[in-house]
């Protein structure tokens, strides 16, 4: 930044305004982590509190390890969640890549179509998608949960890719199509490449509510062997006694995994969310 | 082995025609110039050629076949792009070979045609490289090398110099004419600048919204422009119109003279004005002279010449070089 349009007095301001946001950002990750290494005593008398040498304890991560069969949520999390994610960048990517690159009767209707989904919550389907689960025989499977999350998906990233496709020269793709390239191969050697960074947001927009989900675990794949990290966690939570070590140590994991998943994205992601501000 | 035939080709997008009719004959060897102001078509028809666009009648005719319902890359065609569009991914080799690739030709044959046409445009020694890492100029002549390694019918080139600087665009004009004498190949070339059409083209197609104007070689299209579109585009700086009838022409509507055609004197002559503004490029002098009759006359004139802004002077035309025009703009022979 050149010192004629920087003042150092904003540059202050701003990044106390950047610094208090992510404080408060971080305040409940920062709260479950500490109290995961808590003993039960301690998380009540002092939330806030660091865990010292009286009340350090691994309670939590025990009771975790050994109620219930944690590996195997984590590994259905993240199948069902690397499953869905490939399936939303790779149908999204081509609807995009149609919808942007083909003139078609219906083109703009189809577009309309394939957005409205931004607007509706899939959740009010609910009760019609657990009957088409229960009907299809998909109910309390992986593949079950796989469907609906690339559903719950598509509207979004097939919006913000259209919007990045009509961006890429159309010089070079007919370029490709004089050297005798297939559409495909256009569109998976020459388009997706240049794209790269706008797949990388919807993979992240993506990918955490999908980690996140609670719903559609607990209706249409509730069982021993389907369940995801998050439905896993609340077995700790009852009516009357809530095993909050074993909760908070459940979800202290959960958050590992997905921020793997957000480093790879992330530096992608920047390039994301600024390209097409300047050229 | 490279000859192009346009039988009344249309086109339209919707309800607004962006070609009407549009015939024209190619001979093998031929450089072909489309010229014409941005949105006058010449673009598309490009387009339609290579086979991008499909057009909405009429046929197109490659070496006499028929190549309407032929994909781009069975035409025999190479085209060059006015954004180079150079594979990011591929190396400057590998960018040129990819066509052939695609093709299944022998690998031997493609490493002579690449090796060929890198020494012709001297690319040897970037070979290796990817085209975020050459110049500009690099990249076109890579995008040029990329055409000649398929060895086409026909070269189609959409406005290869548009994204050069000056002195770049002059340097890559004469390599276009150079290698259109090396490989006697057929050669449509598409631009919005005149100066290129007049330099480069064996025929010139003049374009005015979705129409031909005129086809003729350059200098044909300089002496005998058809109409008014023609001899205004053809020409720098442009040709003069004047109202005839003020000027007391008979029998036209409009009279044209090109700037290079008048004669200033201070004393006596055709038209009385007054020097509004002087330019001097060096080697000519333009001055622009409002006259009492008609409106502002750019007169050319050659070396150095001073004249001071509203001194009074009198021009007169070569009645040689005067055009006349009828109401629709025809020229009246």
């Amino acid at each position: 930044m050149s010192k004629a349009t920087h003042s150092p007095a904003r540059s202050i301001a701003a990044h106390a305004v950047l610094l208090t946001y992510t404080l408060i950002a971080l305040f409940p990750v920062f709260v479950i982590v500490i109290n995961s290494f808590k003993s039960r005593k301690a998380i009540f008398s002092s939330p806030l509190g660091l865990p010292g040498p009286e009340t350090f304890s691994l309670i939590g991560y025990e009771t975790v390890m050994k109620r219930g069969d944690f590996p195997l949520y984590f590994q259905n999390s993240l199948i069902v969640t690397v499953v869905s994610l490939f399936f939303v960048l790779l149908f999204g990517a081509m609807a995009a890549f149609a919808l942007s690159e083909y003139r078609f009767k219906g083109n703009t209707l189809m577009g309309l179509y394939l957005a409205l989904g931004i607007m509706i919550p899939i959740r009010l389907g609910t009760v019609a998608i657990l009957q088409i689960m229960v009907a299809s025989g998909l109910v309390n499977t992986l593949t079950a949960l796989i469907l609906v999350y690339t559903a719950q998906a598509l509207p979004l990233s097939i919006f913000i890719l259209s919007e990045f496709m009509r961006t890429v020269s159309d010089d070079l793709k007919n370029a490709g199509r004089i050297d005798g390239l297939s559409e495909y191969k256009i569109f998976f050697t020459l388009v997706l490449p240049l794209v790269r960074p706008a797949m990388a947001t919807v993979a992240v927009f993506t990918m955490i509510p999908i980690w996140n989900d609670l719903w559609f675990p607990l209706i249409i794949a509730p069982s021993e062997a389907t369940k995801t990290v998050t439905l896993g966690a609340q077995m700790f939570i009852g009516q009357f006694q809530t095993d909050w070590n074993g909760v908070l140590s459940a979800l202290a994991l959960a958050i590992v995994p997905v921020l793997v998943l957000y480093l790879i994205f992330s530096r992608q992601l920047i390039r994301g969310i600024t390209s097409g501000a300047v050229k | 082995m490279g000859s192009l035939q346009l039988r009344s080709v249309r086109k339209s997008f919707g309800a607004t025609e962006v070609l009407h009719d549009i015939d024209l004959d190619v001979a093998d060897g031929e450089f072909v110039i489309f010229v014409g102001p941005s949105g006058c078509g010449k673009s598309t028809l490009l387009r339609i050629i290579a086979g991008l666009e499909d057009s909405s009648g009429g046929e197109v005719l490659i070496d006499g076949q028929k190549v309407d319902n032929v994909p781009p890359a069975k035409r025999g065609i190479a085209m060059v792009f006015q954004t180079y569009a150079l594979y990011p991914h591929l190396t400057v080799k590998d960018n040129m070979a990819l066509g052939l690739r695609q093709a299944k030709t022998p690998t031997e044959e493609i490493e002579t045609r690449v090796a060929a046409a890198s020494n012709m445009l001297s690319l040897d020694d970037y070979l290796k490289r990817r085209p975020a890492q050459l110049s500009g100029g690099q990249r076109q002549r890579v995008a040029i090398g990329r055409a000649i390694v398929r060895e086409p019918k026909l070269f189609l080139f959409d406005e290869p110099l548009s994204n050069l600087d000056a002195a770049l665009r002059v340097n890559t004009r004469l390599e276009i004419a150079r290698l259109h004498r090396e490989l006697k190949a057929t050669m449509i070339y598409v631009t919005h600048d005149q100066v290129e059409a007049m330099t480069l083209a064996d025929k010139i197609v003049v374009m005015n919204a979705g129409r031909i104007e005129q086809i003729g070689s350059p200098m044909e299209l300089y002496n005998n422009p058809a109409n008014l579109f023609v001899a205004g585009f053809i020409g720098s700086p442009q040709m003069n119109f004047l109202p005839a009838e003020a000027l007391g022409f008979a029998g036209a509507k409009t009279i044209g003279v090109r700037p290079e055609h008048l004669n200033l004197s201070p004393e006596k002559g055709d038209w009385k004005g007054k020097v509004v503004h002087v330019e001097h490029l060096g080697a000519d002098t333009n001055i622009y002279v409002e006259t009492e009759k008609a409106d502002t006359i750019t007169v050319r004139t050659f070396g150095e010449v001073h004249q001071a802004p509203d001194s009074v002077l009198f021009v007169s035309a070569d009645p040689k070089h005067v055009y006349r025009f009828d109401e629709a703009g025809k020229v009246i022979r």
